[in-house]
């Protein structure tokens, strides 16, 4: 389903009301259209296939990732995702959520990490890493973002990711705060959030994998920063580069203490 | 100790944030950090370069500005404006403004200039995008000021006549390079940057100021 094609049906009738009234009901006819998605989300799907892959055994060495450490220790999935990115002392480097998985399938499964950070989102292993990255994610749904910032690299990635947020770059000068920067905007009739300070459970950060309606795609976070960039005419960031971990550090560390609503549903 | 940032190859190409002691970094070393991550996390895709991450003063001065938390000093501010100022190329044919209907559809349109775009596809002018123009249109964005009416409660009945002169050439100016007038504004430098040409901008101000445009009815 096409999300254009739905609002405008969603519009038309709001379209007849004088233009004030219009909008508030045409915005509130896309809250209504977002809670009838709720009733089911296609991620479902992602996350029983993301449990599927972390347990069977695959790849050259034929081995399950059950024994990949996502900072809690070997195997532990429940809460890890709440406290990513952080670093890890086997690669020295801050390590999120997808990016800490490719090093689990290069070293436990035998897969070439870089080959796989190279293919485009959606297709061959991306999509296995994508629907890992949902199913852990879920295993902490509900749970409080707690970011460690004890190691001097996770300091310096927060620090980093602050000037990401801010550099403004292309030929339209636009940052991530261009957008994220303020209370209470939007883009066109899209709500968007202050991203510079906590924007709450489960808004923004803390809504990460999604299932997205409009393209019918499972999106992980690092999708999700590879298409601001698209959008903000920037280059193309390479999958799971220092400058994704991180922002992801800096928005992560921003949403301290809010819940994890991840996998959420997305227009 | 000197903290030292490594550049080194990691399992993925990137990897240049490595703090080598416990000591904290200063402002100028995290400035630097940042600016490998960035040398090492992009490339070219599509029409896209990674030259595009090459700006100029005014896009250094106000990213250092934002992320510090505080706006650029008065004096600073006044010069970016002034050396913007000087960068706006006037109407070549002298006419500033084009056609309202042509105007309407650039703003609609947020096109342009991404990696998924090919150099063929017309570049938008992304307006709706922030702004609220023609009041038919119900979906647009908050970030920037409503421009509904904006000739009109400028007084601007006859965009030709001496006393429209001054608005008339700042509404050009606007477009063509916003930090001309706000040294850190959000809005794109839609001539300088090259995103519209010269017939674009004129239609932009057409659909502001033409007293015919659903803009000022």
């Amino acid at each position: 389903m096409r999300l254009s094609a739905s609002i405008s049906m969603l519009l038309a009738s709001a379209l007849a009301a004088s233009t004030a009234l219009a909008q508030k009901s045409a915005i509130q006819s896309i809250e209504e259209y977002r809670a009838m998605l709720q009733d089911g989300n296609p991620a479902d799907l992602f996350e029983a296939k993301g449990e599927d892959l972390w347990k069977q055994k695959r790849g050259p060495k034929n081995t399950s990732l059950e024994k990949c450490d996502l900072g809690k220790g070997p195997g532990v999935v429940k809460g890890a995702f709440v406290e990513l990115p952080r670093f890890f002392p086997d690669t020295n480097r801050v390590q999120d959520l997808e990016s800490r998985l490719l090093t689990c399938m290069e070293t436990l499964q035998g897969f070439n990490a870089m080959e796989i950070a190279k293919t485009p989102f959606g297709r061959g292993e991306q999509n296995n890493l994508t629907a890992l990255a949902t199913w852990i994610a879920a295993e902490s749904k509900g749970q409080r973002f707690n970011l460690p910032q004890s190691h001097p690299q996770e300091r310096v990635s927060y620090e980093v990711g602050k000037r990401l947020f801010f550099l403004r770059a292309g030929p339209h000068d636009f940052a991530c705060s261009s957008c994220h920067g303020q209370d209470g905007t939007r883009i066109r009739l899209q709500d968007l959030p202050n991203l510079t300070k906590n924007p709450g459970d489960g808004i923004g950060f803390a809504a990460w994998p999604a299932y997205r309606v409009s393209n019918g795609q499972m999106w992980g976070m690092q999708q999700r920063l590879n298409d601001c960039f698209r959008q903000q005419r920037f280059p193309y960031p390479g999958f799971g580069s220092d400058v994704t971990i991180a922002l992801a550090v800096y928005l992560g560390v921003n949403s301290q203490g809010s819940v994890s609503v991840a996998p959420s549903i997305k227009r | 100790m000197k903290t030292h940032h490594h550049v080194i190859l990691s399992l993925l190409a990137g990897g240049v944030i490595v703090a080598g002691c416990a000591s904290s970094p200063t402002p100028a070393e995290l400035d630097k950090t940042t600016a490998e991550a960035v040398k090492a996390s992009f490339r070219d895709q599509g029409i896209v370069k990674v030259s595009v991450l090459n700006t100029d003063e005014t896009a250094k001065a106000c990213s250092a500005a934002d992320a510090a938390g505080k706006p650029l000093d008065e004096k600073m501010a006044k010069a970016i404006e002034e050396a913007n100022l000087k960068t706006i190329k006037w109407p070549s044919n002298g006419k500033f403004l084009g056609s309202w209907q042509e105007g309407e559809k650039l703003a609609q349109s947020g096109r342009g200039l991404t990696w998924t775009d090919d150099a063929k596809t017309p570049n938008g002018g992304n307006c709706y995008n922030c702004h609220q123009i023609d009041k038919a249109e119900i979906s647009f964005g908050t970030i920037g000021p409503s421009l509904y009416n904006f000739g009109k409660l400028r007084g601007v009945t006859d965009p030709n006549s001496p006393a429209s002169k001054a608005m008339v050439e700042y509404t050009w100016g606007k477009i063509w390079n916003a930090k001309a007038y706000n040294a850190c504004s959000n809005m794109p430098r839609a001539g300088h940057m090259g995103i519209l040409t010269e017939a674009q901008v004129a239609d932009l101000v057409a659909l502001l100021l033409d007293p015919k445009s659903p803009v000022n009815q």
